[in-house]
């Protein structure tokens, strides 16, 4: 056995290509997953912008809080990138640098004490959001509600005690403060040890209880009027305004589909390309076929085409099953048809170049399916989820491979919100250079 | 065709030193040598697969067929798939009867329907020269065509490849068996660390050991030559 194991080492000596990828692989996918997950990034970046005044107070149920207390709460859940005004906020959220804007008007601290009061104000934050990806949409949503969900929950807390203190009044009696008065408030248990006593002689003498008795219905229904919208409040007593500032993203489910689809025809068109055309050399059939029957160009262009046919075809049969549990837009079939198309023309072209560069069908799948996957995994990482030089080097790698302008292009296709023409240019660019490539790559294809 | 002073290095090893010789039509040239004498190169730059680093190859504008010596065919198709696959991308007006008559001549129309991964080394390299056929050449290149046949197989693909320089086709093939380079070649080329030792008949081939390898001489010819490679320093 053990110069069979020998014997293996030997040939994966001599294959380096395949050599330095099971070394380089486990490598390049520690450090990407290693700066995703590592120190600060795991907090999202959010751009803070504070218009509250700095001597506010948060006063509800008789306790004070410094309105100071309300940004370390949040910061202690984000990454709070502070900002000097609303148009640097937008700026940042547009370009990515953040995940998100979140805005605490000067107004937040007086509408949260008006909580406690008999005429309740709506608290509200605004959250600016570029919501390009739908998965980031969902994640910003998320993220959202988790750090409102905190703030809400103590608030709530608080009124929740303070219409305790109302349905008391109502139940126990007692004195009831507002604008600068007290009013005597006689409550329910008085009112029935009152009836109880008028009971048995309901004489004339006895209409000033009687009155009392009206008067306080009026009171106990006045004061349960005042608790309603207190009331109501507890579920979330601050309100979110959302305001979208950058690109508008398409529904979940669309973008679901788009990036299975995308899946599909790049695993299908990369291998097939890259496989078919390593059996070529395989098979010692290339110098046979270029030594005039067909040029160089001639024979990666068929293979690129072959590529393009079968991966339309699976696609298409993979949107057709989709569309059985998911209404698709079929009036658009025509730009479904040219996303496809041009996307895989454009993986073709990589799986070609990939084809060209390694030796053995086995290789070159390898090859292709190392490379697929994280590119394919690294296009759906949503901008503010990582840190931004992160971020930067995923868009370099996610831009020189055609899985992102594809997953683009297709879901531009599957849903309107998006424009299907800067994708489609994306990829046409791509082919041409990926094509460029191949070519040269195939030069020393037969010498090998 | 002719070729004139042919040099093809890799890295820093000279695969061909200078090598020059002709081939007129119907002739049958065996190019011999030991292992790594520049057999193969020399077949490959007369095929337009590899360019020589100096020298020219002039072929008159004929079409030339080549049989690698690894079978270059598809081996998940059937023999009659590779067979029409390659006459049609030749250009054949009926790529059907083409495949047809090749099938016919290498004796393998009882099995056309087989995939060509099952049949043996013998029979894959049958078809592989029927595919070097189908381009209808004037001059075909084999190297070392007879690699894994047995003798009967070897035999019949002899009278054939016989058959097809009786028609006037120019056929230069390698081989490192010295007797059968004898026995079918009309002309002999010895190459070694690729230099062209000798360019002649076979009968000359023989006084020429006789001369330079006396000691040898009354040996069989395949000790003689390799006594006459190692005294012209190979």
């Amino acid at each position: 056995m053990k110069w069979l194991l020998l014997k293996d080492l030997q040939i994966l000596r001599r294959s380096p290509l395949q050599a330095t990828l099971l070394i380089a692989y486990p490598i390049l996918i520690a450090v990407l997953v290693g700066f995703a997950i590592s120190g600060d990034e795991e907090k999202p970046r959010v751009a803070f912008l504070n218009e509250v005044p700095a001597d506010s107070r948060i006063s509800v149920g008789g306790e004070q809080l410094p309105s100071s207390n309300v940004s370390e709460r949040i910061c202690a859940r984000v990454e709070c990138l502070e900002v000097e005004d609303r148009d640097e906020a937008e700026a940042k959220v547009s370009s990515g640098e953040v995940l998100a804007a979140l805005v605490l008007p000067a107004n937040l601290v007086d509408r949260i004490n008006s909580l406690s009061t008999l005429t309740p104000g709506v608290p509200e934050v605004e959250v600016l959001v570029n919501e390009d990806n739908s998965v980031k949409a969902s994640f910003v949503d998320d993220r959202i509600d988790a750090l409102l969900a905190e703030a809400n929950l103590a608030i709530a807390r608080r009124i929740a005690k303070e219409g305790s203190r109302y349905l008391g009044l109502v139940i126990d009696g007692g004195k009831l403060e507002l604008i600068g008065q007290t009013f005597p408030i006689l409550g329910l248990r008085a009112s029935a040890e009152i009836l109880a006593a008028l009971e048995p002689a309901l004489e004339p003498q006895l209409r000033p209880a009687l009155k009392q008795v009206r008067e306080f219905a009026d009171e106990a229904r006045d004061n349960l009027d005042v608790a309603g919208p207190l009331i109501d409040r507890l579920a979330q007593p601050i309100a979110v305004k959302k305001v979208a500032v950058g690109g508008e993203a398409p529904p979940l489910e669309t973008f679901a589909i788009a990036v299975a689809a995308t899946f599909t025809l790049a695993f299908v068109t990369v291998l097939l390309v890259a496989g078919s055309l390593a059996l070529e050399r395989e098979e010692n059939a290339f110098p046979r076929l270029t030594r005039g029957l067909i040029s160089r160009g001639s024979l990666l262009a068929e293979k690129v085409l072959l590529g393009v046919a079968v991966g339309l075809l699976v696609t298409l049969l993979l949107l057709a099953g989709l569309a059985i549990f998911v209404p698709l837009a079929w009036e658009r079939f025509a730009l479904w048809l040219a996303a496809i198309v041009v996307g895989g023309a454009a993986l073709g072209a990589a799986g070609a170049a990939l084809g060209a560069a390694a030796r053995e069908v086995r290789a070159v799948s390898l090859l292709a399916f190392m490379v697929t996957l994280p590119v394919a995994f690294l296009s759906l990482v949503p901008s503010g989820a990582v840190g931004a030089g992160v971020y930067d080097a995923i868009g370099v790698i996610t831009a020189v491979f055609p899985f992102k302008p594809a997953l683009e292009a297709l879901t531009a296709a599957l849903d309107p919100s998006d424009s299907i023409g800067g994708p489609l240019l994306h990829l046409a660019v791509l082919t041409i250079v990926y094509g460029a490539l191949a070519r040269l790559a195939l030069r020393r294809f037969a010498a090998i | 065709m002719q070729a004139q002073e042919l040099v093809k290095r890799y890295g820093s090893r000279d695969a061909l030193r200078g090598v020059s010789f002709e081939a007129l039509p119907g002739e049958l040239v065996a190019v011999i040598g030991p292992n790594g004498a520049g057999k193969t190169t020399l077949l490959s730059i007369l095929a337009g697969i590899l360019a020589p680093d100096a020298g020219t190859v002039e072929l008159g504008g004929d079409a030339v067929g080549w049989v690698p010596q690894q079978a270059a065919l598809y081996r998940r198709l059937t023999v009659e798939e590779n067979l029409l696959l390659f006459a049609r991308l030749e250009r054949h007006e009926d790529p059907r009867a083409s495949a047809e008559r090749m099938l016919e001549l290498i004796g393998l129309g009882e099995r056309r329907g087989e995939i060509v991964a099952r049949l043996s080394g013998g029979n894959q390299q049958r078809i592989n020269i029927a595919i070097g056929l189908l381009a209808r050449p004037r001059v075909l290149l084999l190297d070392e065509p007879s690699v894994g046949l047995d003798p009967r197989q070897r035999a019949r693909l002899w009278e054939f490849i016989a058959g097809l320089a009786d028609d006037g086709t120019t056929v230069i093939f390698s081989t490192h068996d010295i007797q059968e380079a004898e026995r079918y070649g009309g002309r002999l080329l010895v190459l070694a660390d690729g230099e062209a030792l000798f360019d002649g008949a076979p009968s000359s081939l023989r006084e020429a050991v006789r001369r330079e390898a006396p000691e040898a001489a009354d040996r069989d010819f395949e000790t003689a030559f390799v006594a006459y490679l190692h005294h012209r320093g190979h």
